[in-house]
């Protein structure tokens, strides 16, 4: 379980980009993280990364505080961050280097045949499109079998075509090892097809607003009603927190109690 | 003369992205180079073979050629060669070796750059040949000056590029390296050093082209031989042809050490050139 107790981060700046975030996330769950630019997405996956040290409180993974990056912990960004001088098989391979070269081999081959480019291994990753280096980045990082992965809006630089084929991707991926996988995103589709969970954020500071359970069983239906109710709660949910006269939700409260609809 | 620093795209192979005019184009281009260089040598020894001058003062490129080959033939052309790639050689390797190594402190290490870097510059703003006095009171005028005076040229460019390249390594990349856990020396040997390469090799090119200005500079000043010699010796005794053929020699072993450099690097920078033929050169 992924425990994060009342994780702040104020920057040397002064912001304050992340204020008392707590939450519990159970193995395998996937969460969508999701809320107004700058409500500190971004900075809250970077202190579950151990990239950046939180201000005060604690993000535990099994009774293990993290303060640095940690092995169970995979991360992939916006950009896919490839490494330009590797090869595409290479570049998957990059967090193995503590394995034998035939395992190592062995997995990238897998790998590269489970995300669909056993054709692009020894490409360069300047001669991948954009939804191929991203395939490729997230399986540079599932490929050492992390507990949890943490995407930081993965797709939002794709065209919508390939954002879905990823979305559909993702999960199939996931289906595999069931990592716990926390995802931010902008876009209440993808949060709603993708989450069983979505924590909505509110700025200044970044901190939790609502938390919204999507009890929807896989594959969704984009289109279904239910769908789209699950749609327009996150929706409602989104523009209350965006509204300053709404009141934050006490803290002490269970998850999932969406009083309004 | 071959000072400038040679963008490395450009001198790889030309684009293969027009598939079938390809392979004219590959070999027209540095053809249609030729052209006007062999247009200008061919008419001027027309010009002289017609008589319309005597060539003394511009000797035609028979007369240069024929130079080098009265050169050759005695054993002069190589003594002289080796003279010279002898002390290019060496002040290449301690500029390279001490710009490399304060380059990299002051890069990687914040303190050291402001401590160091400030006393580089200003030394670099120095027009390198004006310390020429000094090392010759200093260190004499034999060997050791000259090659001192070579790694001072090649020491500036080695070092700014070394320094400029390890600043300049996308923080991104170097994020990626931490999420997988890469400290220290892994993460030097697994993501700077790889980062930093192409930069550094055009900083060798550069380096290497300010050491082959500096040797004809340091051999002008006094040497009994090498290719700067020839083109004293060939001022003092009225040489044009001489000259001339020290200049070409001069040509053809910088471009040579030039691709040298190039060819060795290439294995490294294979995934550059990747994104050069996808730009279409
Ligand atoms: N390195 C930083 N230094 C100072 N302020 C920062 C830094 N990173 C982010 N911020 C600020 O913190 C707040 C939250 O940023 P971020 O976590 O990136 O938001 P989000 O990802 O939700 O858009 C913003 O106001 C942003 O300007
Ligand atoms: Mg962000």
């Amino acid at each position: 379980m992924l425990a994060l107790d009342r994780v702040s981060k104020t920057y040397p700046n002064g912001v304050a980009a992340l204020a008392r975030f707590s939450a519990e996330i159970r193995q395998g769950e996937i969460i969508a993280i999701i809320g107004g630019s700058g409500c500190g997405k971004s900075t809250l996956l970077r202190a579950i990364a151990g990239l950046d040290r939180a201000s005060s409180g604690t993000v535990t993974l099994d009774n293990e505080a993290i303060a640095s990056p940690h092995a169970k912990i995979g991360i992939i960004f916006q950009e896919p961050r490839l490494l330009p001088w590797l090869s595409v098989a290479d570049n998957i391979g990059f967090g193995l280097a503590d394995l034998a070269a035939p395992e190592r081999r062995e997995k990238v081959a897998r790998a590269l045949e489970r995300v669909g480019l056993a054709d692009k291994a020894q490409a360069w990753p300047r001669e991948l499109s954009g939804g191929q280096a991203q395939r490729v980045a997230i399986a540079r990082a599932l490929v050492p079998q992390p507990e949890v992965l943490l995407l930081d809006e993965p797709f939002s630089a794709l065209d919508a075509f390939t954002r879905r084929d990823l979305q559909d991707h993702l999960l199939d991926l996931w289906a595999d090892t069931r990592p716990t996988l926390i995802l931010v995103t902008h876009d209440v589709d993808e949060a709603v097809v993708l989450a069983d969970r979505v924590l909505v954020m509110r700025p200044r500071p970044g901190r939790l607003f609502d938390q919204i359970e999507i009890n929807l069983a896989r594959p969704r239906d984009r289109h279904s009603p239910l769908f789209e109710n699950f749609k327009r709660s996150v929706l409602t949910s989104l523009d209350r927190s965006l509204d300053r006269s709404v009141p934050d939700r006490d803290a002490t409260q269970g998850p999932g109690q969406a009083m309004w609809w | 003369m071959i000072s400038d620093a040679p963008a490395l795209q450009q001198t790889s192979e030309p684009a293969e992205s027009a598939a079938a005019p390809s392979r004219v184009a590959r070999y027209a281009r540095p053809l249609l180079g030729l052209l006007l260089p062999l247009t200008l040598a061919l008419g001027w020894e027309l010009v002289v073979w017609l008589g319309w001058s005597n060539g003394r003062l511009v000797p035609p490129p028979s007369r240069v050629f024929a130079t080098i080959a009265e050169l050759a033939r005695s054993g002069e052309l190589v003594r002289h060669i080796v003279a010279t790639l002898w002390r290019v050689s060496l002040g290449f390797a301690f500029g390279v070796v001490a710009g490399t190594l304060l380059g990299a402190v002051s890069g990687y290490w914040s303190l050291a750059r402001r401590l160091l870097d400030p006393t580089v510059q200003a030394l670099r703003a120095i027009p390198s040949l004006a310390w020429v006095p000094l090392f010759i009171l200093w260190l004499g005028i034999f060997e050791t000056s000259k090659v001192v005076l070579i790694a001072v040229g090649v020491f500036f460019p080695v070092y700014l590029g070394v320094m400029g390249a390890i600043l300049s390594v996308d923080r991104k990349i170097v994020e990626v390296g931490r999420t997988f856990r890469l400290s220290g020396f892994a993460m030097i040997r697994r993501i700077l050093l790889p980062a930093v390469l192409p930069a550094y090799v055009v900083s060798l090119r550069v380096g290497l082209g300010l050491g082959w200005m500096f040797v004809v500079a340091a051999e002008l000043i006094g040497a009994s031989e090498g290719l700067g010699y020839l083109l004293l010796d060939g001022q003092q005794l009225g040489k044009p042809a001489q000259i001339l053929a020290a200049i070409v020699i001069f040509a053809i072993l910088g471009k040579l050490t030039d691709w040298l450099i190039e060819v060795a690097a290439a294995p490294f920078l294979r995934w550059q050139d990747a994104f050069g033929r996808a730009k279409g050169a």
